[in-house]
């Protein structure tokens, strides 16, 4: 086949990609980025500020009350689910249809709207009748406002978020074990070490590679943050669980400010692309160790 | 050795039971009546079971509607994720052209954007095209993608080339290959992508809670959470658990049909990253 003939047909077979993810990612990326530099409520035309929207959000402590909370769940979610998730794939880390059975019932919220989910655990949750109030109840602890307390409406998230996610850094963590070799485990119990040092000494350096990856997509995953929000508090109590996307969405949707909701965009961009850059130099550098 | 064995089932038990009680909170109450519903302590088991309030949700807002909307919405966007991604995956494979790999590079690239930071603008597009509260706006951005480029390049990269250079002989064009011949051969990665894109835009949010205005264009999620909305004080619990078991039941269907390629595509995204 001729080069120019091969090139035309190379073009027809990447044209529609080129032009949706050119007109629906990449143009609306580069919008999104101006849009943060100017004044803007949809209906006047945009007006250039320069950096005041940035400015603006520094000096406001709801912005600093809502990075707050986005770290606090992100942060809360990673460090409960990643032991969780590695203790669950360790035990699963054996032959046999039953482990099969259970890697499927770990999976099911994963794949399940977040929306109903928000709504059944909303309903677990009432402060009267719910079921945690129930389980509360029936081991002798005091009852607990869960969505309608400061304190508790952000852990009550934070639960709910670990249950949605555990399964798939399980799957992840599963993956990972069964590519450590058996005989480092020989080598090891031929030494002497017992269980615990085995996991100390053999998996987790073995999963260092995939329990940081886990660890970062788990992060970003909770940076993004929104339909929990939007259903079951609105960032109520007292703006306790308002977070960064829920922010954003207000901010665009409900008080038409678009150049600030752009602002909040790409400060959230920046914390997640910061994130995923040193997730792929630091993997790059582990697998040119390997090999 | 054993006593290990044990220790590992039961924990896996346990976690198992957490896993599976909020999904049979769900479908216990989607069944109870209002009285057995608030009292305290909570009861587990619906008696007597009441199977209308399934009909009744369906009377209070228009459910089947949401559903055939998150149907169709879905289903176009995973057939429509299929053709552009295998007809890029094939070009980045089996086709010669300059820029090749700065171009990939660029396309994965994207990848690394929230789509969060660009409803804003996405939105200003949709209404300028005068898209809002239509199916383009619900489908139309859903159809292209970086992931299912690179799991369909990774595909035809491991395809053996004899094939293609047989029906090159017999004066096919690229096309004709990549339709005839190399596109049947992909059937695994396109279920793995297909699987991934349904139960995606089956579950997705923000998008269609955004670009959607009217009732008759709510997808199933945008619309559960009007219905809950619309509660001013007593929400009917009961009502509402039956539409989420509504909506619940095709996602998971798919998946347990397709668990195979799904945690497959989920491991290609890792592994590789």
């Amino acid at each position: 086949m001729q080069n120019r003939e091969e090139w035309k047909w190379a073009f027809i077979f990447l044209l529609p990609s080129l032009l949706g993810v050119g007109i629906f990612v990449a143009i609306p990326v580069i919008a999104s980025f101006g849009l943060s530099f100017a004044h803007w409520n949809m209906l006047s035309p945009p007006r250039w500020v320069g950096l005041q929207n940035y400015h603006e959000l520094l000096v406001d402590p709801v912005f600093w009350q809502v990075m707050g909370n986005t770290f606090y769940y992100a942060l809360a979610v990673v460090f409960l689910e990643i032991p969780l998730a590695l203790g669950l794939a360790i035990a699963m880390n054996q032959p046999g249809w039953l482990t099969k059975v259970f890697r499927t019932i770990y999976f099911l919220p994963v794949v399940t709207s977040m929306v109903a989910i928000a709504l059944v655990w909303n309903w677990m949750y009432d402060p009267r009748v719910g079921l945690f109030n129930g389980i509360l109840n029936f081991v002798g602890l005091p009852q607990v406002e869960w969505l309608y307390s400061t304190l508790w409406a952000m852990p009550a998230l934070i639960l709910m978020g670990v249950w949605k996610n555990v399964g798939y850094s399980m799957i992840l963590f599963l993956a990972g074990l069964q590519t450590i070799p058996e005989e480092l485990y020989e080598a090891a119990s031929l030494d002497g070490a017992n269980r615990w040092q085995q996991f100390i000494n053999v998996t987790l350096p073995q999963l260092g590679p995939t329990l940081f990856f886990v660890s970062v997509m788990s992060t970003i995953t909770a940076f993004q943050v929104f339909d929990p929000v939007y259903i079951m508090t609105q960032g109520e109590p007292a703006g306790t669980t308002n977070v960064a996307v829920y922010w954003l969405y207000q901010n665009a949707f409900e008080l038409f400010n678009v150049g600030r909701a752009s602002a909040i965009a790409y400060l959230l961009f920046g914390v997640i692309l910061t994130l995923t850059l040193i997730q792929w130099s630091l993997r790059k550098r582990w697998i040119d160790q390997e090999s | 050795m054993d006593r290990s064995r044990v220790l590992a089932y039961f924990i896996l038990v346990i976690g198992a039971v957490s896993m599976l009680v909020p999904f049979l909170w769900m479908l216990s109450t989607s069944l109870m009546s209002t009285e057995q519903i608030y009292a305290f302590p909570p009861e587990f088991i619906p008696n007597p079971a009441q199977p209308q309030n399934y009909t009744q949700a369906m009377t209070a807002v228009p459910l089947v509607r949401f559903f055939w909307n998150s149907l169709l919405v879905a289903v176009v966007t995973t057939a429509g994720q299929m053709v552009t991604a295998s007809m890029a995956g094939y070009a980045f494979a089996r086709l010669n052209f300059p820029f090749r790999n700065t171009l990939f590079l660029l396309f994965l690239a994207t990848v690394m954007i929230p789509p969060q930071v660009n409803v804003v603008p996405l939105f200003i597009l949709m209404s300028k095209l005068g898209w809002i509260d239509t199916y383009y706006a619900l489908i139309v951005p859903g159809l292209f993608g970086a992931f299912g480029i690179f799991l369909l390049r990774q595909w035809f990269l491991g395809f053996p080339k004899e094939l293609e250079q047989a029906a090159m002989l017999d004066g096919c064009n690229p096309f004709q290959i990549y339709w005839k011949i190399a596109l049947p051969t992909a059937l695994p990665a396109l279920a793995t992508l297909g699987i991934f894109t349904f139960i995606a835009t089956w579950n997705s949010f923000l998008w269609p809670l955004i670009v959607t205005n009217s009732e008759t264009m709510r997808t199933l999620p945008v619309g559960l959470a009007a219905f809950k909305g619309s509660f001013r004080e007593n929400t009917q619990w009961g009502q509402l658990m039956a539409a989420g078991v509504i909506s619940v039941v095709p996602a998971l269907a798919v998946f347990l049909v397709g668990q195979k390629y799904f945690i497959q595509g989920l491991m290609s995204g890792s592994l590789k990253g």
